[in-house]
């Protein structure tokens, strides 16, 4: 199908972008890589007034450290961080995740930010982003805010953003030394949208276990740091209940807890050196 | 800051295959429409529309991306390279058409402009991958005729003759069963 009709903007800057957004209201959508918006569009699942073309913005189009972060501009596509040839030492577990994503030629012109806006509970960066405690940085016409991941994501689709603000930015912790970090996940063919899938993080601050596709945002639980055998087991299965989990046309409630377990006790042993 | 009403009329200049093409189109033209329809490039194929089948892969200023999922306003003033600048109209075809040729890498062919376009983004990055590194990229397009694995060997034996063209293929992709 063909996209319904809609206004085009193209911002040349960050600033152009935020006052659309605030002149053209909430029934504008920003463009960036298009690679969920675009879908949505041919198939009129959404039919926004106007979209804001951000994907040549070349302010918003970077990637870089500063202070200890990883820091992912708005236009920057996945493509540019997943061959950034240092990304295996900065940000590992963003670095076991890219291969899960869709597929090559959606990574080529997918943003990191536009995957994080769009909050797909089966997505990988999201959950990656919540694992690691990243930030992300909104602005609208007149100030700028940064939210940490858990804030950010609030529902199936829905964020903190509110309507007049750009996702400018995400920010991935730079791995300490001694972290370890795992991701795995389960889907029916390859690249398709994970059934569930399962981060963990383990670190001076303790384990961390992100889990998405069951809940309707990624979600984490977080552990002492010498939590092992049957306590974690018991943790990690308390965890999975907690998540509420749903039938639906691709799994069971059942199946998606029994995954959880599963694929949480496989990257729970790689971060703890363990066997699962 | 360039706006352009829905109804509105926009002419979008792009280099295609090298040489500097126009057209108008609304904003909600998909690039892959404006291929085909407003340009007459219709080597460029259309499946799915939304980014799963791969059929519609272009290059964007060499990168390979789904022309569904691009709006043609999007890429103004940038290079669009798809399957018909591979080789000249009335010329040979290029190492990878020619390897595809020799692997049956195809059958009905509709699949495969696509593919050729994302191989030749990804051989330029990725000169030596390996069988698995290129049935990953591969995954982002479905083929019904030739179950891949011809063309998995077409791209092997591509980037292995790319990398040593007076050795002989190794065994291991010349696995062609005639």
């Amino acid at each position: 199908m063909k996209p319904a009709a809609f206004d085009y903007v193209r911002a040349e800057t960050a600033d152009e972008a935020v006052q659309q957004l605030r002149a053209l209201g909430a029934d504008a959508r920003i463009l960036a890589g298009g690679q969920s918006l675009m879908a949505v569009l041919n198939m009129r699942l959404a039919q926004p007034s106007a979209l804001i073309d951000i994907s040549r913005t070349a302010e918003l189009d970077h990637v870089r450290v500063e202070r200890g972060m990883l820091t992912v501009g708005a236009a920057a596509t996945q493509s540019s961080v997943e061959w950034r040839a240092t990304l295996a030492d900065e940000v590992p577990l963003l670095a076991q995740a890219f291969p899960l994503i869709s597929h090559f030629q959606i990574r080529n012109r997918g943003t990191v930010c536009g995957s994080v806006a769009h909050a797909d509970p089966s997505a990988e960066i999201p959950l990656v982003l919540l694992a690691l405690g990243g930030e992300v940085v909104l602005r609208n016409a007149s100030k700028r805010r940064t939210l940490a991941a858990i804030d950010f994501f609030q529902g199936m689709l829905m964020t903190a953003r509110a309507p007049d603000e750009l996702l400018e930015a995400v920010r991935f912790p730079i791995a300490t030394t001694g972290q370890r970090s795992a991701f795995t996940e389960f889907s029916a063919r390859h690249g398709d949208f994970a059934i569930v899938s399962a981060a963990a993080v383990a670190d001076a601050r303790g384990l961390r276990l992100a889990v998405g596709g069951v809940a309707d945002r990624p979600r984490l639980a977080q552990w002492p740091a010498g939590l092992r055998g049957a306590d974690l087991e018991g943790a990690l299965n308390d965890f999975a209940w907690e998540l509420e989990a749903q039938d639906d046309a691709h799994a069971s409630a059942t199946f998606r807890r029994h995954l959880v377990r599963r694929l949480g006790a496989q990257v729970l042993a790689r971060v703890t050196e363990t066997t699962p | 800051m360039k706006q352009i009403g829905r109804d509105s009329l926009h002419t979008v200049r792009l280099q295609l295959n090298g040489t500097a093409r126009s057209a108008p189109c609304t904003p909600r033209m998909l690039l892959s429409d404006f291929l085909r329809d407003s340009l007459g490039a219709t080597g460029t194929h259309v499946g799915c529309e939304h980014g799963v089948c791969g059929a519609c892969t272009v290059q964007i200023d060499g990168v390979a991306s789904r022309a569904c999922m691009t709006l043609a306003v999007q890429v103004e003033g940038r290079d669009i390279a798809t399957v018909e600048g591979l080789c000249e109209a009335d010329g040979p075809m290029s190492d990878l058409q020619e390897a595809f040729k020799r692997h049956h890498a195809l059958q009905c062919g509709f699949c495969t402009a696509g593919i050729l376009m994302s191989c030749d983004d990804y051989l330029r990055r990725r000169p030596d991958p390996s069988g698995a590194e290129v049935r990953d990229m591969l995954s982002g397009h479905l083929c019904r005729c030739t179950g891949y694995t011809p063309i998995v060997q077409a791209v092997l034996e591509t980037a292995a003759l790319r990398r040593a063209p007076t050795t002989a293929i190794p065994d291991a992709i010349s696995t062609s069963e005639d």
